[in-house]
């Protein structure tokens, strides 16, 4: 690997993701829970709550709406795996996008297999909100390659300067779409953590027992990876820089359940205009910034 | 206990209700009340649902729809019967239209009486209902599980409505 991070190291943090990553996933949306408690005035679900779900999800009945949900559903999870792994290893920051469209991709498609009413308008919503965080997406990757010359993820940890310092707008940018992500409020609108939303549970209606708690896991797993990203903006070379971003990564987290108890869910317009408004405006300033300054 | 006693999610079904018990059941959902301490879900999806709540009798408009929804709940599943309506049928229940309580159509688990209930009782039959739950667990997982009928409500299953008894209305109606 050319930004010299030892070839080891990298498997150490690949094994560390699969291995340890559901689990800190689990634990993200366990606090998660507990913290919008808190904020709405309620003890709220143990932290546990999570784990405690996918298991009964996996101790219910097997049943599913047709033959191939599951490995829609399933290949999802993988591509989604493989996307944090390759993150963690330091691997091509590009790739990593792309699995995880192409995650995104196959949950979408597994809804629409669905063939129900409710499955099919959450897969079209869920296909607008990847419309609406993609372009920002796509776009990391050319500010970091601007920045550190390289496309691989590991190039940001040799560098002395922390990537926000040259794409602070990029930082924000991507803290925008994060609730179109992490699937939360006000972009939440092809499906909720919340329950009972007008559209039953959109992407997830036909979804039931072992299915749905595939599911659960992929999004343990792509929290890391989005909070991984965040963590991506901060580190350097200097051993404090990866406490330091931990402390954002904490920051952003809780701004996140803030922002998820305070906005109300948007329509599709709104939430495409918003972004692509956002990525527009900030990331063509940065890049501007970063091409002529 | 096990997860699914502490992850139990619910659906709720206004049967005929006059919307008292309806609203007691969402009160009970409330930060006041604030169920999720202990895992409950008011998922509004049956297909992810382990309990139905179910308020207001059955009458031959709904009795399809009930069984779908209940037919749509993965084992294990507990159905529980909120208020005296859906208990028995309450006032409703010589009325030209009404079959009688949610146990004509689905098997009822648990009666949670009131007019209207209280959030309390709800709990109550919420957290009697998770221990049905595990023990339809511990028998799917066994391989044990039998298909509950509701044929001890035999009598209330005779009476006959518009020429038809209430058992085969039951039977005859599907939604489409």
């Amino acid at each position: 690997m050319e930004a010299g991070v030892a070839s080891w190291v990298s498997w150490v943090c690949v094994i560390a993701y699969l291995v340890l990553g559901p689990f800190v996933g689990m634990l993200i949306s366990g606090i998660d829970r507990k913290v919008t408690a808190r904020m709405q005035g309620r003890v709220g679900p143990p932290i546990l709550q999570p784990w405690y779900d996918v298991k009964k999800l996996f101790s219910k009945d097997k049943s599913a709406v047709n033959n191939v949900i599951d490995l829609y559903v399933a290949t999802a999870l993988g591509m989604a795996v493989v996307a944090g792994a390759l993150f963690f290893a330091g691997g091509n920051l590009l790739i990593v996008i792309f699995l995880m469209s192409l995650s995104s991709v196959f949950v979408v498609v597994s809804a629409y297999s669905a063939r129900s009413p409710y499955s099919d308008a959450g897969a079209q919503r869920e296909n607008l909100t990847v419309m609406a965080y993609e372009p920002i997406m796509l776009l990391l990757p050319v500010a970091m390659y601007l920045i550190t010359g390289s496309f691989n993820v590991d190039s940001t940890i040799v560098q002395d300067l922390p990537l926000i310092v040259g794409a602070p707008l990029f930082f924000l940018a991507y803290l925008f779409v994060m609730p179109a992500k992490l699937r939360k409020s006000p972009f939440d609108l092809s499906t909720s953590h919340h329950a009972h939303q007008e559209l039953v549970k959109g992407l997830t209606t036909d979804m039931s027992g072992h299915t749905l708690a595939i599911m659960e896991i992929m999004d343990w797993y792509e929290v890391v990876l989005i909070y991984g990203i965040v963590g991506m903006f901060l580190v350097t070379s200097a051993w404090w820089s990866w406490i330091l971003a931990i402390v954002v990564m904490v920051v952003c987290f809780l701004l996140e359940a803030l922002v998820d108890n305070t906005f109300a869910r948007v329509k599709w317009k709104v939430t495409l205009a918003t972004s692509w408004v956002v990525t527009l405006v900030f990331c063509a300033l940065n890049m501007a910034f970063l091409y002529f300054l | 206990m096990s997860s699914t006693g502490k992850s139990p999610w619910i659906v709720h079904y206004d049967g005929s209700s006059c919307n008292g018990c309806d609203i007691e059941v969402l009160a009970a959902t409330t930060p006041l009340y604030d169920v999720e301490r202990f895992g409950v879900v008011n998922t509004g999806n049956p297909k992810h649902a382990d309990i139905l709540l179910i308020t207001g009798s059955v009458n031959e408009q709904n009795v399809p729809v009930v069984k779908q929804i209940y037919e749509q709940m993965m084992e294990p599943k507990v159905v529980i019967a909120c208020g005296a309506c859906a208990c028995s049928g309450g006032i409703f229940r010589d009325c030209y239209n009404t079959l009688g309580g949610a146990d004509v159509v689905v098997p009822v688990d648990v009666y949670a009486p009131g007019c209207a209930i209280r959030p309390e009782t709800i709990i109550d039959a919420v957290v009697k209902g998770i221990e049905i739950l595990e023990q339809k667990r511990k028998a799917l997982k066994n391989k044990t599980l039998v298909e509950p009928d509701v044929s001890r409500m035999q009598s209330a299953r005779d009476k006959v409505v518009d020429g038809q008894t209430v058992a085969e209305i039951a039977s005859n109606s599907t939604l489409e």
